[in-house]
């Protein structure tokens, strides 16, 4: 698959502070690419470069292989952290002027939004304020005016915060269906189990350094440390327990059972295949529960800035 | 649609469809015709009663020359001393007491005379008893000294000075305070509009702030064509606002006057104006005013001030709006922005002061013509300059420099937009703002 956004050792300065120190990226068509990072990391003035909403020091930002250009606003769809509308301005006046400014014909932009509208069931909403509309409801329309001009490359910065659990699911299931239709989604969020269902490949953004990039599951295989969880009925727990520490090391695990057993995580070393491990086990009782403990975003998260 | 025109219609359709500017724009000349009504029928209303002014004339001289008046009665007592005459009056609660003492000339007697009443009397009153007193006793003086009254004012010669230019053109003292009204109301007018609508283009920077749309906004356009979408949405909308309060302002005025011109002179407004015309000519120095008054406003280059208060207006106001928009974004809300006013309040309250004091006393004097070339200044001072006559090019050189600063002075105010507008949490120091203008 080919890369819709490449950025390349992009620098940016504020001052004396430096947001971001060499940063590159490489997000491939047709993927949802999660960009993760502390609070102040530098997340928001990558997407801002990305966006031309400021321009970096140095480094080169690429869409589609071109160098950015003004014209490729209408290629990509923001929709930022810190979001709001016009208060006191209707709807769908709203909905239009925004969808304009991103390049669509006044009719153009009519029809889609109708569709996106009915979608909804949010059409009786048209010529009501936004300050008539609670957050949620406000924050539909950001969603709609954000992908309606349908562009390649779909920006979402914290995109379910100030959802209902229902309204997030719907939310989520338009992300997956725009990137099913060919589109790209960035996506930046601090819940992480949310990157743990949408993200094919994530990076890692720390201290103004990338710290990490690469497919999901590959940056969990890199991060998963050869244990595994098991659970064990002994006749002689002591005596098991003692026996496997000899050779192994255990760490304490609870997980739900219906059996009276041993529970623990087994940690092996590279060398020792599985199934081998497996014999050893059953030797020492009947083995009820083995699985391999695979790190959590959230895991890698944390183990990655605290080690940084 | 580009991106400007776009964004322009928006800011202008936002302001206009806005309810209290409706109401502002409608409800303004009415509040400001219906003010000089309510003085007008006020001053009526206080004027009305018929004031009764006792006088003892002890001298004989005077007594006869009071004559009643639409507002003043003159009760002319005889046969009292000065006491019972105060008593009197006091009594019959009568406005006052005019008390002229016995004397053997009209000198001795210019300093005796007394007024005694309740309260202070008013201004006009006393004004209308004074003059009448120093004409008779000035008639008497003309008597005595053996002169006809009749032949010393056919006598008296008035010196005006015929005011010309070296171009020919002709000037005159009455077309100079005409000249000053012109050239202080266009100014002042400026003065105003520039801090009203500069105002209103920082509240809206700094709506957009505090609303967090500016983020969604400007991933869609360059923060420069929203600041001066910005900028020339407010203006048109201003300039909108402008006119219609000329218009009902003017139609009302014509409205008032023509209503209160049929009460005092029996005629509509072209009647009125002739006859006023032929009262003139009843008097010499009155028509010479009215005629001059006239020549003075056709002869002041008009046309020039008209196209020079526009190029002014829109120079003057972009130049001074894209620094209030720079000080919208700077801050989060509107209560910040005082420290940041002053820098804008100084230079426009300098113009007014030199306009109205420094171009009042010498017109092309070194100080107003400094100030009408400096761009924070000019538009005020070099309008009030127009009206006595400023080359054309110094103009156009003025207006150069001005829209040369504004150009300059948005690329600045564009940066600390730029990077104000996201921005949020704390208030900047000027340190800051420099700091912005290198990122």
């Amino acid at each position: 698959m080919s890369d819709i956004l490449v950025a390349e050792n992009v620098v940016k300065n504020y001052g004396d502070y430096k947001a971001l120190n060499n940063v590159s990226i490489n997000v491939s068509k047709g993927s949802i690419f999660g960009l993760l990072g502390p609070n102040g990391a530098g997340k928001t003035t990558l997407i801002r470069i990305i966006n031309q909403i400021t321009m970096p020091d140095e480094g080169l930002i690429t869409l589609d292989g071109e160098p950015l250009k003004p014209d490729h606003i209408k290629d990509i769809g923001y929709l930022p952290e810190e979001r709001g509308l016009y208060k006191s301005m209707k709807v769908g006046e709203q909905a239009l002027y925004l969808a304009q400014l991103k390049g669509l014909s006044e009719s153009e932009a009519k029809a889609r939004l109708k569709y996106w509208f009915d979608k909804f069931e949010i059409g009786d909403w048209w010529n009501k304020k936004i300050q008539e509309l609670s957050k949620g409801m406000a924050q539909k329309i950001q969603f709609i005016v954000t992908v309606l001009h349908q562009p390649k490359l779909l920006i979402f910065d914290e995109p379910f915060s100030g959802f209902d659990p229902i309204n997030a699911n719907l939310i989520k299931d338009e992300i997956l269906k725009l990137r099913e239709e060919g589109a790209t989604v960035i996506f930046s969020t601090h819940r992480m189990e949310s990157v743990e269902e949408l993200c094919d490949d994530i990076a890692l953004i720390h201290k103004s350094n990338k710290v990490l990039e690469g497919k999901l599951t590959d940056i969990k295989r890199q991060f998963k440390k050869n244990i595994y969880q098991v659970g064990l009925i002994a006749d002689n727990k002591a005596e098991a327990i003692q026996n496997l520490k000899e050779n192994f090391e255990l760490t304490d695990a609870t997980f739900k059972s219906l059996n009276d057993e041993l529970q623990f995580n087994i940690k092996i070393d590279d060398k020792l295949p599985a199934n081998q491990l497996i014999q050893h086990l059953t030797s020492k009782g009947e083995l009820t529960h083995f699985v391999e403990v695979i790190p959590s975003v959230n895991d890698i998260f944390i183990q990655t800035v605290q080690n940084y | 649609m580009n991106h400007l025109s776009l964004i322009t219609k928006r800011e202008y359709l936002n302001k206009v469809k806005n309810k209290s500017f409706i109401i502002m724009t409608f409800l303004s000349p009415l509040i400001m015709v219906g003010i000089f009504a309510l003085i007008g029928f006020l001053t009526q209303l206080n004027n009305d009663g018929v004031k009764t002014i006792s006088v003892l004339d002890e001298s004989n001289l005077f007594a006869n020359k009071f004559e009643n008046s639409e507002h003043t009665k003159y009760d002319i007592l005889t046969g009292l001393n000065l006491e019972d005459a105060k008593q009197l009056v006091r009594k019959a609660e009568n406005y006052g007491l005019l008390y002229i003492p016995p004397a053997e000339n009209v000198d001795a007697i210019a300093d005796k005379i007394k007024f005694y009443s309740e309260e202070s009397p008013s201004v006009g009153v006393m004004n209308t008893i004074e003059d009448k007193i120093e004409e008779e006793a000035r008639a008497i003086k003309l008597k005595e000294s053996g002169l006809d009254p009749v032949l010393v004012s056919k006598l008296k010669i008035k010196v005006r000075a015929n005011l010309e230019t070296f171009d020919g053109q002709k000037t005159s003292k009455v077309g100079n305070y005409m000249k000053l009204i012109f050239g202080g109301a266009a100014g002042y007018l400026l003065f105003m509009f520039i801090i009203i609508y500069g105002n209103m283009i920082m509240r809206s920077v700094i709506e957009e702030k505090t609303s967090r749309i500016i983020e969604i906004i400007i991933s869609s356009v360059k923060p420069i064509k929203l600041l001066l979408g910005k900028i020339f949405g407010t203006t048109l909308a201003g300039l909108t606002q402008f006119t219609v309060w000329i218009i009902i302002g003017s139609a009302l005025m014509i409205g008032v006057s023509a209503f209160f011109g049929v009460e005092t002179s029996q005629g509509p407004m072209a009647q009125q104006q002739e006859e006023l015309i032929k009262q003139a000519s009843q008097n010499d120095e009155a028509q010479q005013m009215f005629t001059t008054i006239f020549q003075e406003i056709n002869n002041m280059p008009l046309a020039n001030l008209i196209i020079m208060f526009i190029l002014f207006f829109i120079g003057g106001y972009l130049l001074y709006a894209s620094l209030y928009a720079a000080i919208g974004a700077a801050v989060d809300n509107e209560t910040d922005t005082q420290q940041f006013m002053m820098p804008i309040i100084m230079p426009l309250m300098l113009a007014i002061y030199v306009g109205f004091f420094t171009v009042i006393e010498n017109p092309h004097g070194m100080v107003s013509q400094v100030f009408s070339y400096i761009p924070f200044t000019s538009p005020v001072v070099m309008l009030m300059r127009i009206p006595f006559g400023v080359p054309i090019w110094q103009q156009l050189l003025s207006v150069l420099i001005l829209f040369g600063t504004f150009y300059i002075t948005v690329l600045f105010a564009a940066k600390i937009y730029r990077v104000g507008i996201l921005m949020y949490g704390k208030k900047p120091t000027y340190k800051e703002l420099y700091k912005w203008l290198k990122y």
